[in-house]
């Protein structure tokens, strides 16, 4: 054990990168990582399930506006829509002269916009596919006791849906935290942005990337880990008896 | 073609970069996904280990960071194993890694490993039966994978690989960040110097679009080949 703390005393000696400094960068990265998903994830969250609901409508004026807008978030990379939030921000007509732009200034907020509008149209998509999934006998059932078609959504239809959407949504948790690596690029200081600057400081790819790369994997398995467990808790009920 | 201010040629070139580093990495990807879907369903513990480090670590760290570890680290890391080599064995080679060729291995080392998952699902889900068949007729191992297991693990493999071929396209994007000069690059350029954001960038949206929609008619259309013989089969049983 003497020996062991010896041995790291003498690393953390040798070292002239993992400063209590750029440790502090990290640490800012982290925040700045964490807040950066999980509000957009919580936003995403709120407006995804009106729309995952509207996106099964029979009416066409209310369904294909809401499909061509996942077609469009899905089918194109997170960075151009990154880019054109934060350049286009600034080209709105009378922005720079209202109270709005003391927000949207700061590459926090026009990253979290864009993050957000992402996030919703995929989420909308794993709860439309999820709510079409319910078995007709749920629906027929609800029915045979005369639910409103409210009543029959709030439920029967949405708490099973949640529970078949779990998985696929932990996926995209998990998919939101990587994505959010190139908020580093519009000048965020984020986990990766902090790995950046410490590998632009000490020209030392690999301390300053693999750090960070175990940091990620550490999230990573964190979500993978609740996820995990909600999926047990939600769905004891599928499991079988034995 | 439209001008765009002088960038239309440039975003087309940026735009064959996108779609020939596309492909060349999926190509990479399928290469490293079979192999390491067959490492990690081998009898030898230590590939089995290999191959779920390998898929495990890729994919609970970001795209970005694992371009950025490698190709700001690649090449220090080349010349670091070349000058060892110099040192040790009076072997004097140069490497120098082209930026397009460290996009292709680099896309493609981080998508062969979700290439592997699917592809090891997709030769799981195929009938033990038919296997047993193959051996019986006397097919050799390799005869085996070319006639049975490939054509039907493609049959259950199609749905995830166009899901990682829409994803590794869109990841392309990410280059652009590194450098190299694909459509996202030059229209980010041209933005900064017009000052106008949306006439570049929605073009290359567009474009993404349209690949995407192309990609989709096409893996219908494969999807549809390797289900020939289960489409009528189930109809029957219904």
């Amino acid at each position: 054990m003497e020996q062991l703390s010896a041995w790291f005393t003498q690393l953390l000696a040798d070292n002239s990168i993992f400063t209590a400094r750029t440790l502090g960068y990290y640490g800012e990265g982290l925040v700045t990582t964490v807040q950066l998903v999980f509000l957009s994830l919580v936003i995403g969250l709120v407006i995804a399930v009106p729309l995952s609901i509207a996106r099964g409508s029979k009416r066409k004026w209310i369904k294909m506006p809401i499909f061509f807008y996942t077609y469009v978030f899905r089918g194109t990379p997170l960075l151009i829509q990154l880019y054109m939030i934060y350049y286009g921000v600034v080209f709105i007509d009378g922005i720079q002269e209202s109270w709005l732009w003391i927000i949207l200034e700061e590459p926090f907020y026009p990253a979290l916009i864009a993050f957000t509008l992402n996030t919703v149209a995929y989420t909308t998509e794993i709860f439309h596919g999820a709510i079409k999934a319910t078995s007709k006998g749920e629906i027929e059932a609800a029915r045979a006791y005369g639910m409103s078609k409210s009543l029959m959504m709030r439920r029967i239809i949405l708490p099973s849906a949640f529970r078949r959407a779990l998985p696929a949504y932990g996926n995209e948790v998990i998919f939101m935290l990587h994505a959010s690596a190139i908020a580093s690029v519009v000048t965020i200081m984020d986990l990766t942005g902090a790995a950046r600057l410490v590998y632009a400081r000490f020209y030392a790819p690999f301390d300053a990337f693999l750090f960070v790369a175990a940091l990620y994997l550490c999230l990573t398995f964190a979500i993978l880990y609740l996820f995990r467990f909600l999926e047990k808790r939600m769905l004891v009920h599928l499991r079988p008896l034995n | 073609m439209i001008d765009l201010q002088g960038y239309g040629p440039r975003l087309l070139e940026g735009a064959l970069v996108t779609i020939e580093l596309a492909l060349l990495s999926l190509v990479v990807a399928i290469i490293l996904g079979l192999l390491t879907a067959s490492a990690k369903m081998s009898r030898s513990w230590l590939l089995h280990k290999i191959g779920t480090l390998y898929t495990t670590i890729i994919r609970g760290v970001p795209d970005l960071v694992l371009m950025l570890l490698l190709f700001f680290g690649g090449q220090i890391g080349i010349n670091m194993i070349t000058d060892w080599l110099y040192d040790r064995f009076g072997i004097d080679i140069f490497i120098n890694v082209n930026e397009f060729a460290a996009g292709v291995i680099t896309i493609g080392l981080i998508f062969g490993a979700y290439m592997a998952e699917t592809f090891r699902g997709a030769f799981m889900a195929v009938d033990s039966g038919q296997i047993e068949a193959g051996r019986a007729y006397g097919m050799s191992e390799r005869l085996m994978f070319r006639r049975i297991r490939f054509p039907q693990m493609m049959r259950h493999a199609l749905p995830g690989l166009s899901n990682n071929w829409m994803v590794l396209l869109k990841t392309t994007a990410l280059v652009s960040i590194i450098g190299l000069t694909d459509m996202v690059r030059v229209a980010a350029e041209a933005s900064k110097a017009t000052h106008e954001p949306f006439t570049f960038l929605i073009p290359v949206a567009v474009i993404y679009l349209l690949i995407a929609s192309v990609s989709e008619w096409i893996f219908a259309r494969l999807q549809k080949h390797y289900n020939v013989g289960f489409g009528e089969a189930d109809e029957w049983n219904n």
